[in-house]
């Protein structure tokens, strides 16, 4: 267990005794005269200096958030608040949303940081209020007038620690956006504030350090391109020693149909390797005609959680190899994130991708129509519509040992609007399926807690809290239903649900979704299958010989 | 409480300026032709100008908030309202949120038990209050017309008796009146006695309740207790109607009261938070399709840029990748 994790007892007592708003104590002083405190455990490490410099970013220098002194650059208001109007100049939604809030309140318990932490400043409102008290005293004469009317304050050292502190509880996940009678999007906000932070060097390892990676190695975890091939080789392996199918996978090869992209969670960790041997199973079973690249092997993409030019230019891997490549679309795996960016970024950023074709499924012929301009397909869409065309052979029994629940990903949910195809490939390759309380699901969803690069080892108790409403959620089914099972399709959530169901649920295991489908492939030539793709034992397949021993 | 005592004194005081300046100072003229023209310019131009301050920013990506499912596969049924796709549905979609605070109907309360648990209720009370204030507020501001047209349209006529329907007083008892009234309460109460409430308030929110508080409640004393003379009041307003600066004839100081409110409104509306009503037209999360993969959305400030090449990389990785046999544009 790790060192940053608190006791679960300890954080039950403090999530029960402090005060709080959420459970409508009185608030003895205003948001503004809280005090803001770094401790070990609060924050994520800043970037160490090689890494900043290796991105030609700001400010590279060794220091703790816990410190006094951040060693910032000279006349760092300055460059903050120039950064801001900047950016008020080329995002309406910015300028929009510091303007028009009524602070109605609707948004103050939709956050799954307020909810878990029930910290005032993690109310939406009041994040939001961070940047708005600082941005409505940019007009000195209407405060000069109305002092303390308007709520308006000065940058100082105290109102940037609140930045870096409040802007990286928040992990753009949108859920107070979809009840803000105005649709404030508080990921606007945040992802500004982090953009601009970047400009004094106040920044996270774990989403620089990933950064970096992504533009030398092609991909987060700097998995370099023999490694990376190695990785997914021993993969086919254990698909062999499994299923007794041999599939294969092509790398980097030119003339193929379909590009595959997902994010490099799928070819590295547990347990996202299970959802990548469902990958290949399918693939094979359908005889798809597709390659991986070494190049552009990232599906997700870190640069969006830290400024929209290194968004863009980690994104531009994927049109500049699907090109090289002369692939006729690109079929996307399953991720979070990386689905909002391609959703509603990657044409705008780096489109127009006339060199590739209208994505038109070669297995059913079905037109992908929503994703003519962009030339990508989710594959969730993609396998939907397979198994809405009968083309898959699927045992659902196979998936008899899990009793699962489905986690929609916030980005996937509130930045591209993907609910159905998820649940109807979920219900067609296993026999139990049971959706969390209506107020967490869907366009409800709560983030797992780590969303938006705060997956670090040094910030667990803060993902135990932010994670607490998802967690919650997926205790009520595992009461009621048996559920022991978190099916999602985000590479985030398949690395980040696990600890968090390990703290408090022990007994719920995650999953992709296409770690189902693989395990209910019914592939051609295939051995008797008596485990998952996990190696754990599918119930009402076991071993006849076992039986009688 | 220093935010909230001190827009309920701004107001009280704002109250006071006409009451001794038409009263003892005799400043009807400044109260009822100057001021009214100057409040009236100043609101069209600051409202005018905060719409085309944010139109002329740009909407560099689509951002829709996706709130139902997306336009995918043909046998997959489309949420059209919440993620829409076509411009209809987007106009749906806003003018639902406008005129049926949509999104508020959503609402719920989450509560926090020990053990830990949560729990989510419905809580529409929000959106009761709200709609119930928005919606009287309008019917009334509409029904005012009568004061500024010597002949008002025939429609005005008909609010006028369906919102005095309950014909109880002299002059007949407005139902809006008593709506305004127990929903700005309402959401007083709701700022108060709420703990997330109390935090998040602030001056300039208290501010515009009081001020609409006072427009309402002199407007109810002139009409229902001082029974202020109605005649010379639209007399002075079609004269304002008409630009004209003849002064105005023997009005009650009540009404100077009333009206200076109004005024004050006028001028705060543009430069505060009331612009909400122009800003709920515009809100991209909302106003946008949620179609950026099937048509390509244009960012009018990009540039050109750098990246790091499949060359690049190449150069870079040669010998692993040509050991790992992976095949190379040069070799």
């Amino acid at each position: 267990m790790s060192k940053y994790l608190p006791k679960q007892a300890d954080l039950i007592r403090e999530m029960e005794e402090k005060p709080s708003p959420l459970k409508g104590d009185h608030a003895k002083m205003e948001w503004w005269e809280m005090p803001v405190e770094f401790r070990e455990g609060n924050f994520c490490f800043p970037a160490k200096p090689e890494v900043i410099e290796e991105l030609g970013f700001s400010n590279p220098r060794k220091w703790n958030p816990v410190d006094d002194d951040w060693k910032l650059p000279e006349g760092w208001q300055k460059i903050l608040m120039d950064g801001m109007r900047e950016r008020i100049k080329k995002y309406r939604s910015l300028k929009l949303y510091l303007d028009s809030c009524v602070r109605c309140g609707a948004c103050a318990d939709k956050c799954h940081f307020f909810l878990g932490t029930g910290d005032p400043k993690n109310m939406p409102v009041l994040r939001a209020e961070l940047v708005r008290s600082v941005y409505r005293g940019d007009f000195p004469m209407v405060e000069k007038i109305l002092k303390g009317f308007a709520g308006s304050r000065k940058l100082t050292k105290e109102v940037l620690r609140e930045w870096y502190m409040y802007f990286y509880q928040c992990t753009e996940c949108r859920r107070c956006s979809v009840f803000c009678p105005m649709g404030i999007d508080t990921a606007e906000i945040t992802i500004m504030v982090r953009e601009i932070l970047q400009l004094i060097g106040v920044n996270n390892n774990w989403i620089l350090a990933p950064v970096a990676n992504c533009n030398r190695t092609g991909n987060h975890l700097g998995i370099e391109p023999h490694t990376f091939v190695q990785n997914i080789e021993s993969l086919v392996d254990d698909i062999e020693e499994l299923t007794g199918v041999t599939v294969n996978p092509t790398f980097n090869r030119k003339g193929a149909e379909i590009l595959f992209i997902t994010p490099s969670g799928d070819v590295f960790g547990d347990p996202g390797v299970y959802t990548m041997m469902g990958y290949l199973l399918l693939f094979e079973h359908i005889g798809l005609d597709y390659t991986i690249s070494t190049y552009a092997s990232e599906g997700g993409n870190f640069g969006f959680f830290t400024s929209n030019d290194m968004m863009r230019k980690l994104n531009a891997k994927m049109y500049h190899e699907a090109e090289r490549l002369g692939v006729k679309w690109i079929l996307g795996g399953e991720c979070g994130h990386m689905w909002r960016v391609v959703h509603q970024y990657m044409s705008t950023m780096n489109g127009p991708a006339n060199f590739l074709e209208e994505p038109v499924s070669p297995i059913t012929g079905t037109k992908f129509a929503n994703a003519k301009a962009t030339k990508m397909v989710h594959i969730a869409e993609f396998t939907a519509d397979l198994i809405h065309n009968n083309k898959l052979k699927l045992d659902p029994r196979r998936n008899d040992h899990l009793r699962t629940t489905f986690h929609d990903s916030c980005n996937v949910a509130r930045g591209m609007g993907m609910f159905e195809e998820p649940r109807y490939i979920l219900n067609k390759v296993c026999n139990s399926f049971h959706e969390m309380p209506e107020n967490t699901i869907r366009e409800q969803t709560f983030c797992c807690g780590s969303g938006s690069g705060i997956n670090a080892e040094e910030y667990m108790e803060m993902r135990m809290k932010g994670g607490f409403p998802r967690a919650n959620a997926v205790r009520q089914v595992k009461e009621k239903h048996k559920v022991n099972s978190l099916v999602t399709i985000c590479a985030i959530d398949r690395a980040s649900l696990p600890p968090l169901m390990r703290y408090w649920n022990p007994g719920v295991s995650v999953y992709g979704l296409h770690e189902l489908v693989g395990n209910a492939l019914v592939m051609e030539g295939e051995k008797k299958r008596t485990e998952d793709l996990r190696e754990d034992p599918m119930t009402g397949f076991e071993d006849k010989e076992d039986d009688v021993d | 409480m220093k935010k909230i005592l001190l827009p309920l004194g701004m107001v009280g005081g704002l109250a006071l300026v006409p009451f001794v300046g038409v009263q003892y100072a005799g400043l009807d003229y400044l109260f009822g032709v100057v001021i009214p023209y100057a409040a009236a310019l100043l609101f069209v131009a600051g409202f005018v100008y905060r719409m085309v301050d944010w139109l002329r920013r740009p909407v560099p990506y689509n951002i829709t908030s996706t709130c139902g499912q997306e336009k995918s596969l043909e046998w997959i049924r489309q949420d059209k309202i919440e993620s829409p796709s076509k411009p209809w549905h987007a106009a749906v979609r806003v003018l639902s949120e406008v005129l049926l605070f949509r999104s508020l109907f959503r609402n719920n309360k989450a509560e926090f038990r020990n053990g830990p648990d949560l729990a989510y209720g419905s809580s529409k009370w929000l959106w009761l209050g709200g709609l119930v204030f928005h919606w009287s507020m309008l019917v009334i501001v509409v029904r005012h017309a009568r004061f500024f047209f010597a002949m008002p349209p025939g429609f005005i006529d008909v609010l006028d008796q369906m919102d005095s329907f309950f014909d109880i007083t002299l002059p007949a008892f407005y139902i809006t009146d008593a709506l305004v009234l127990s929903a700005i309460t309402f959401l007083f109460i709701r700022r108060m006695a709420d703990a997330k409430m109390r935090i998040i308030s602030l001056p300039t929110d208290y501010f515009p309740l009081f001020l609409l508080g006072g427009i309402v409640g002199a407007g109810v004393l002139m009409r229902y207790i001082a029974k202020v003379d109605v005649m010379p009041v639209k007399d002075q307003m079609l004269r304002l109607m008409n630009f004209s600066f003849d002064p105005p004839g023997e009005i009650g100081t009540l009404f100077y009261v009333h009206l200076f409110l109004v005024c004050v409104l006028l001028l705060y509306f543009p430069f505060s938070k009331l612009m909400h009503m122009g800003a709920i037209f515009l809100s991209p999360t909302r106003t946008m399709l949620n179609n950026s993969r099937e048509k390509m959305h244009v960012n009018p400030w990009r540039q050109p840029m750098k990246i790091r090449t499949y060359s690049e990389y190449e150069e870079d990785y040669r010998e692993k990748m040509k050991k790992a046999k992976l095949p190379l544009e040069k070799e």
